[in-house]
């Protein structure tokens, strides 16, 4: 029974193919292929079909489905497109072959569909399978380069080391911060560690209770922490919270930070060409001796 | 009122989620980046207390447009444990997750309007409005 159906519609796979590509066709309309040229989503709607076709008759040849979802996935085109497809290219078969008897009766009927599931069933799960995988191996490789932005360390000079957090902070990269923090502090032997919080969006009592860990650790170690880039609205919000930040000093800015941060470890910046004219005023008035 | 939009909250990320829909809205009914700030730390308060003490529940915004007053609500609801003694965690420094303990009383201090429903065992609506000035 299954071989008889499969033959009908490999033998009349032109036409059925003809439908397919006019149901297809629609989906051109809707939103996803709308940037995409003609002549590709032509040639991917054949290539697409020939696969459908080849896994059907070879029940379920694995490779050729395998480089279509590849590349698909390549492309960048939605899930939606092979699962659509696959719907459509059902419903167009299942109509092609119950056109094709004159005289309808329920258990045929009945027959017709589950032959036409059993096709379609392995190409969907194959595809969707590769799809998500694909996904789920992007996702995984984000998440690790996520990770090594997460908590970065600069020592700038002896003695001040810096933390540039940008970005949501979560449980997880918190644990991370004061990792990275305390190891750096100590491999660094910084006195004065800035965390810098400019590219923080939002400071909540959980973000603002891991900063005051943090700092409160790298107290316990010995050095200062300071914390540097509070926007005036974080400020605010950090008020309106009722979160004390008095146990360790604050600054608005990076600059302001490392500034008191050379003040801490007693040193200062001066400028070269100061140095330069006094020199030069030492030279005129031996001169003028 | 308007139409209203929903974040689940289910894992972490969910919160970042919520807060970044919430900071779109306030932005696009033209509050100002202080109070957009305010709104941002609020819905994360929120959503957090959601993951951190029911798993799930979610948080939803709405844009209220009358003749008189124009601004943003947020409705936090969840069908966790709830809250046994309510008078307690308004109070500063009450935490029962070795927190800061500032989470539900800041949030009230931050927004306008604050209101908050909770049985134990049932769950817990958190309700706050931000007027627009």
């Amino acid at each position: 029974m299954d071989r008889n159906l499969k033959r009908i519609a490999i033998e009349n796979s032109d036409s059925i193919v003809q439908r397919w590509l006019e149901a297809i066709e629609t989906l051109k309309e809707g939103s996803f292929t709308s940037n995409i040229s003609d002549e590709l989503f032509e040639s991917t709607n054949r290539e697409f079909v020939n696969v459908i076709f080849k896994s059907i008759q070879a029940e379920g040849s694995i490779e050729a489905v395998e480089v279509f979802s590849e590349k698909i996935i390549t492309l960048g085109w939605p899930l939606s497109y092979i699962t659509d497809g696959l719907q459509f290219f059902r419903r167009v078969t299942i109509e092609f072959i119950l056109s094709q008897v004159d005289k309808l009766d329920s258990d045929y009927f009945s027959k017709v569909l589950t032959g036409v599931d059993n096709w379609i069933e392995p190409i969907i799960r194959q595809l969707v399978n590769e799809y998500t995988g694909s996904w789920e191996h992007i996702v995984s490789l984000q998440r690790v380069a996520l990770q090594e932005l997460s908590a970065p360390l600069m020592p700038v000079m002896d003695n001040i080391t810096i933390m540039p957090l940008i970005g949501t902070i979560d449980t997880e990269r918190a644990k991370l911060i004061m990792e990275n923090l305390l190891e750096g502090v100590i491999r660094h032997n910084s006195e004065v560690v800035l965390i810098d919080i400019t590219g923080v969006p939002v400071v909540d009592t959980m973000v603002a209770h891991h900063i005051i860990q943090a700092a409160e650790a790298v107290r316990l170690i010995g050095s200062t922490c300071i914390l540097v880039g509070i926007r005036p609205e974080i400020a605010q919000t950090i008020v309106n919270l009722g979160i004390d930040l008095a146990k360790f000093p604050t600054k608005s800015s990076l600059q302001k930070g490392f500034k008191s941060a050379l003040e801490l470890t007693n040193r200062q910046i001066n400028d070269l060409d100061q140095g330069v004219s006094d020199i030069e005023q030492m030279i005129q008035s031996l001169k003028g001796e | 009122m308007a139409l209203q939009s929903c974040v689940n909250i289910k894992k972490e990320w969910d919160i970042v989620g919520a807060r970044q829909m919430g900071r779109d809205i306030a932005r696009e009914m033209g509050f100002g980046t202080v109070d957009q700030a305010r709104i941002a730390t609020a819905i994360s308060e929120l959503a957090r207390n959601i993951y951190l003490y029911a798993g799930s529940g979610k948080v939803c915004f709405e844009k209220i447009d009358t003749i008189e007053k124009r601004g943003m609500c947020m409705i936090a609801t969840d069908a966790g444990p709830g809250i046994v003694d309510i008078g307690q965690v308004m109070e500063d420094g009450f935490t029962t997750s070795s927190g800061l303990g500032a989470g539900l009383p800041g949030v009230r201090r931050l927004m306008d309007e604050f209101d908050i429903k909770s049985a134990k065992n049932v769950g817990t609506e958190i309700k706050a409005i931000k007027w627009l000035r």
